[in-house]
């Protein structure tokens, strides 16, 4: 019988490399998998590129990474923010290396990415210091700017609930990035509040497919301050 | 006598078309919210994720899943739907958001907007969703004083900030006048306690 959950978040965090690049879910702390990134700590691997929205708040999730040295290159939309003082820190010491992405560019190179699309070509970012060296094309009398896809060896997911399938639903505004990034990952680890029996989630409302998800772990509800 | 930061936000609320979809900026902007009527039937859009997004949160109506774009904590209205980032993004650059009022740092009189850098080389750059809002409205407006605290002029010939977007601003909301951009330039189209010449003086442009 498909069975993708795991019992326990070492078994769901098995196995990730040194180097790999990481997608990570969340807006600020909504969506973000927090138990998720904590396990990541604890498997020790590091040498790592994060992909998700922002850059860590106060000493959580994604912070800790950062704190405790793991992460190379952070790839972003909104590093800086009031409470983002541990990567602000070493991008100033020059310990971290950063790209700036504009958000709907990130979700869309992600949404590629998963969607097995080479490029796309968005009129975001034109004529501006993001889109410098890229390649540009006038479409229909606008001018658009071409955006490569990204693909991640993990994908670190914060869904609400999920089945023994993969199947996920999200709560609220934490959907954000999370439906995108568990497409484009070679591994999607979704951590869930709650795991439910095979049927429980109703079909019409399934968010994330199970055959986009690898491995589920319930986590319960997660708590951030 | 020039408008304070609530009139303004007032102001701006009148120009909002019924049953518009609109993007409210992270900071001033958001102030137009409290002043739209429910007959507007107007409905707010945050780029986290969510349409018919309602008054900020208090008490126990605090849900750390419910946040609006500047992370703050909200609620949802009857009629509320979440989505993605993908979908989110994609009825801005789609074409599907009526209006967008944003802050910015400069403006220039044919549009171009600079809100998302100051370009000094000590600044850590965060850009957002600023680039996919700019040219991602059918009409994108500018919430801002018209002067910098250093007295300088927002409104210019040429940004000297970094550009968040190329020729998207159609209007500039400021406390001393309303003011059209694009590519005719930049034509007053209402006063708060100015003259047209005052405003000439102090930007420096051959308003109209």
């Amino acid at each position: 019988m498909r069975n993708k959950v795991v019992s326990d978040l070492a078994a769901a965090l098995e196995g990730v490399a040194d180097g790999s690049t990481i997608l990570i879910g969340g807006f600020g702390l909504a969506g973000q998998p927090l138990a998720l990134i904590d396990a990541l700590l604890e498997q020790g691997a590091t040498d790592l590129t994060v992909v998700s929205n922002n850059a860590g708040n106060a000493e959580w999730g994604i912070a800790r990474l950062l704190q405790a040295g793991r992460v190379r290159k952070v790839v972003c939309s909104f590093p800086r923010q009031s409470d983002s003082y541990v990567f602000d820190e070493l991008y100033l010491a020059g310990k971290v290396e950063l790209e700036v992405v504009p958000q709907g560019n990130l979700a869309e190179r992600i949404r590629a990415g998963g969607a097995g699309i080479g490029g796309f070509y968005t009129p975001t970012g034109f004529g501006t210091l993001l889109a410098d060296g890229k390649e540009t094309r006038e479409i229909d009398g606008r001018m658009y700017v071409l955006e490569s896809p990204i693909r991640g060896d993990v994908a670190l997911i914060g869904a609400f609930r999920g089945d023994r399938l993969g199947n996920l639903v999200y709560r609220k505004t934490s959907r954000n990035f999370n439906p995108m990034m568990a497409t484009a990952a070679a591994l999607t680890i979704a951590s869930v509040a709650e795991v439910v029996e095979a049927g429980a989630l109703d079909p019409e409302a399934v968010v994330t497919p199970g055959i986009f998800v690898d491995r589920v772990v319930a986590v319960g509800q997660e708590e951030a301050a | 006598m020039s408008l304070d930061r609530d009139a303004l936000a007032a102001r701006i609320a009148r120009d909002i078309p019924y049953g518009a979809y609109v993007n409210l900026g992270i900071g001033a902007p958001t102030l137009v919210a409290n002043h739209l009527e429910p007959a507007l039937d107007v409905i707010l859009h945050t780029e986290n994720g969510m349409l018919g997004m309602g008054p900020a949160a208090t008490g126990d109506d605090i849900d750390q899943d419910l946040i609006n774009a500047g992370k703050q904590p909200v609620t949802e209205l009857p009629g509320a739907a979440y989505f993605s980032q993908a979908d989110s993004f994609a009825m801005m650059r789609g074409g599907h958001l009526d209006v967008c009022v944003l802050g910015a740092y400069q403006v220039s009189v044919h549009g171009d907007l600079a809100n998302w850098h100051t370009g000094d080389p000590g600044a850590i750059p965060a850009v957002g969703g600023a680039m996919d809002l700019a040219i991602g409205a059918k009409a994108v407006w500018v919430m801002m004083d018209l002067l910098a605290k250093d007295g300088t002029a927002k409104l210019v010939q040429a940004c000297s900030y970094p550009l968040t977007g190329v020729g998207c601003v159609s209007r500039v909301y400021t406390d001393r006048a309303v003011i059209e951009v694009g590519s005719g330039g930049a034509r007053v189209l209402d006063t708060f306690g100015t003259t047209l010449d005052d405003l000439r003086e102090l930007t420096g442009l051959d308003l109209t």
